[in-house]
């Protein structure tokens, strides 16, 4: 079997990490070897952020080039224009509709591209809305569940090991609800997949 | 213990830990942080947070002086701070293992420059590893420390931000307690005056020339043979690339870079056709290599910026991968002051009072984005204290000039330098940024905060008696989030004819969990005037018709935009909506 790659795209501070560690130890848990790198620091104040899974039988590079990422999974519609250049052509592209103004946005020194949901469907991305299908599982901020569960559905893993290593990555209080927002990605993005 | 998935600095951590390090010390800085914060929750072994990079080397060189095994880190730049420690440390040799962790950023994905720590390894006369995923870091800091012991040297290993940053796969180890080697007196090795310092140089060589023939038998060097017509000689991450890129190559994968392991090299490039270096930065290997006489392939790889395994396939001829057109006309997305973050009531008087802003390392560098467009310089950790002194002796009188430091950045060496201003009569101004945290590095505590490493309690030292006592004439404390006094105590002290240092004072907003109600804008009395979005707050934005808005998810009613606000047109809204969760 050859190399998976596996972007997961983002504004610094939106749940990309732990979205990254939980993709990344269920691919362990099912007997890959698996790379994974993200950055930290000053990106982490509100950048732009990529965090790279990689998973097979033999991984070397934790980072991917453009055109050469097989799945990506785009927390924030921007970056998911921003980042879809790394994807392979015939890649899977998920996005969260969220928009997340930059600063250069907000003081009006930019604008964003009002045709930008249109450039991600020719691009082929299945949208959602990852935040009122999280405030609908009953836990506003599992919008990162939500986009792990819709991520889910193009990945050979198990839905038992899914729910056993986000078990162990959330407050034990929330593992229903972060399920709950889990499954709910995953149909969304099942629909939004047999509409495409 | 089982295959589990570990950040390269966690690795590090582990493998520290399973040599019986006793000690693990240093200076956060992004990508190194992680080492000593992962260190530190092994038992047995005690971890200090420096208040900069040459006390933790000093401190290192104690323990190691006292016999037990010792672990120092530090990001690339802090290796500078720390060098003159290091230096001298290569001709005492250790008595326990004494391990610098120093991880550089190609591609400066958090630092003021790039920087090639071999250089120095070169320059300090001490050995070198580089390892290339986080498996290797843990078996090479376990074996630096064998290394170090054996050979009486000090050993650097180079991490990268994707070896330190990036997860793989590593099989850990029970750890062996390190037995305290005895200390013996032994001026002739220890004190390092010119007279015993020369009759070190001897040993210094002789254990270069030996840790040469190691490296010609050692596992650490590897020589992977392949498709003879092409051998690439390479280290640490670049063997990734390598290996993805050009998978027929024959490759000799370097653990340890200085010294060179020439036996080994000159064997590798006998049995290839053509050999080529891939090395992130340098050139160092290029260079090395050339000078043995090797003639290498020329590449058209540069010497700044990270690699790719795309990069390399297209440095030996392949096509880049098949990609889409990039999506025109996106926003950036630069890293912004958080909502609520203290700074920026700082630097929105600063703005007012039109002062010339020299600034430093940390979070409030990005003071200097638009729109608040506050700082005039950043070079390294301290400078701006003296550049501000500087400035004014320059004769420039324009505008007032004022250094803005951390409380961190203080600690860590802006306190000379604001010594040298009291020492020389300067009347300037210092603005110290007391967050109470290492904010930009994940909010380490420092000497002023009153936490240590593991969140646990520390003394604070006292920060207006610390400035008092280095000479400042006047030491006023502000809270920045109050824009009027903050503004009217600068201007004050701007003005005066003696230093003064102006603390202001208020915890990182990502230390505190806002407990106040968000504000939202009354539409009908915004006039559009933009007072409030010109603050930069990521909380606040126009409407298309102009008028402000506050996303009040992100608020943390700080009130700073209400203060700037002429028209009482913020106001104070219930909470949203957190039932918590991932």
């Amino acid at each position: 079997m050859g190399v998976t790659s596996v972007v997961l795209a983002g504004v610094g501070g939106q749940g990309t990490i732990l979205a990254g560690d939980v993709l990344a130890k269920v691919a362990v848990a099912e007997g890959h070897v698996v790379k994974l790198s993200e950055v930290h620091g000053m990106a982490q104040r509100g950048g732009s952020v990529d965090t790279v899974v990689r998973y097979g039988d033999v991984v070397f590079s934790p980072i991917v080039d453009p055109g050469t990422a097989d799945h990506l999974i785009a927390f924030e519609a921007i970056e998911a224009a921003r980042a879809v250049r790394l994807l392979r052509p015939g890649g899977r592209l998920v996005v969260n509709r969220r928009v997340v103004a930059p600063l250069p946005v907000l003081i009006g020194d930019a604008a964003v591209p009002g045709d930008l949901e249109e450039t991600l469907l020719a691009e082929g991305a299945i949208l959602l809305d990852a935040e009122a299908l999280a405030c609908e599982a009953g836990s506003p901020r599992s919008a990162n569940v939500v986009l792990l569960g819709a991520a889910s559905y193009g990945l050979p893993f198990l839905a038992e090991t899914w729910r056993q290593v986000l078990s162990s990555r959330v407050p034990s209080h929330t593992v229903e609800a972060n399920m709950r927002a889990f499954e709910l990605g995953l149909t969304a993005c099942a629909e939004g997949a047999c509409a495409l | 213990m089982a295959r589990t998935l570990m950040s390269g600095n966690e690795a590090a951590a582990r493998g520290a830990w399973e040599a019986g390090v006793a000690v693990g010390v240093g200076y956060p800085g992004t990508p190194s942080t992680e080492v000593l914060e992962n260190l530190v929750r092994y038992d047995g072994v005690a971890c200090e947070w420096a208040p900069n990079e040459k006390v933790a080397a000093e401190v290192a060189g104690g323990v190691s002086l006292g016999g037990a095994r010792v672990l120092v880190t530090m990001k690339h730049v802090g290796l500078n701070v720390a060098s003159d420690v290091l230096y001298t440390q290569a001709y005492t040799g250790v008595t326990g293992g004494l391990v610098y962790l120093v991880a550089d950023d190609p591609g400066m994905h958090s630092s003021q420059n790039e920087q090639d720590t071999r250089n120095h390894a070169v320059g300090a006369h001490v050995p070198i590893l580089e390892p290339a995923d986080s498996a290797e870091a843990r078996e090479h800091v376990i074996a630096a420390f064998e290394l170090s012991e054996r050979f009486d040297t000090p050993v650097i290993v180079r991490m990268t931000t994707r070896v330190s940053h990036g997860k793989s796969l590593v099989t850990g180890a029970d750890r062996v307690e390190a037995e305290r080697r005895e200390y013996v007196k032994e001026p002739r090795k220890y004190v390092m005056m010119p007279g015993f310092a020369r009759n070190r140089q001897p040993a210094l060589e002789q254990r270069l020339h030996e840790l040469r023939a190691w490296g010609d038998e050692a596992s650490l060097n590897r020589a992977e043979y392949r498709d003879a017509s092409l051998g690439i000689i390479t280290s640490g991450i670049p063997y990734q690339y390598v290996r993805e890129a050009l998978p027929e190559a024959s490759v000799l994968k370097l653990g340890l870079t200085y010294p060179l392991p020439e036996g080994l090299i000159l064997e590798f490039t006998s049995k290839v056709d053509r050999v080529a270096v891939v090395e992130e930065l340098g050139p160092y290997l290029g260079l090395r290599l050339r000078s043995l006489g090797i003639p290498l392939l020329e590449t058209d790889l540069q010497a700044f910026g990270e690699l790719s395994p795309a990069r390399v396939a297209v440095a030996f001829g392949a096509r880049a991968p098949e990609t889409r057109e990039p999506v025109q006309g996106l926003p950036p997305r630069p890293p912004l002051l958080c909502p609520g973050c203290p700074h920026r009531g700082v630097f929105h008087a600063l703005g007012a009072l039109r002062a010339v802003v020299t600034g430093d390392i940390g979070c409030y560098t990005l003071g200097a984005s638009p729109p608040l467009n506050a700082m005039d310089s950043c070079v390294c950790m301290g400078a701006s204290v003296g550049m501000a002194h500087g400035m004014a002796l320059s004769g420039f009188a324009d505008r007032p000039v004022v250094a803005v430091i951390g409380d961190s950045t203080f600690a860590h060496s802006g306190m000379t330098g604001l010594l040298h201003m009291s020492y020389t009569g300067s009347t300037g101004t210092v603005v110290i940024l007391d967050n109470r945290t290492t904010a930009m590095t994940g909010r380490q505590g420092n000497p002023l905060s009153g936490t240590a490493i593991g969140d646990v309690d520390a003394p604070a030292a006292d920060l207006e008696a610390l400035a008092r006592a280095l000479g400042a004439a006047s030491v006023r404390t502000v809270d920045p989030h109050d824009l009027h006094t903050t503004r009217t105590v600068l201007e004050e002290e701007i003005s005066t004819a003696h230093l003064s240092v102006v603390i202001a004072k208020a915890p990182c907003a990502l230390l505190v969990r806002s407990e106040v109600d968000p504000y939202a804008v009354d539409e009908e009395l915004c006039t559009k005037c933009a007072a409030c979005v010109r603050l930069g707050c990521p909380a606040i934005s126009r409407d298309e018709n102009g008028r402000a808005v506050i996303e009040t998810s992100i608020c943390v009613g700080c009130g700073q935009c209400v203060q700037v606000c002429r028209y009482d047109a913020i106001v104070r809204v219930g909470p949203s909506c957190d039932l918590g969760g991932a």
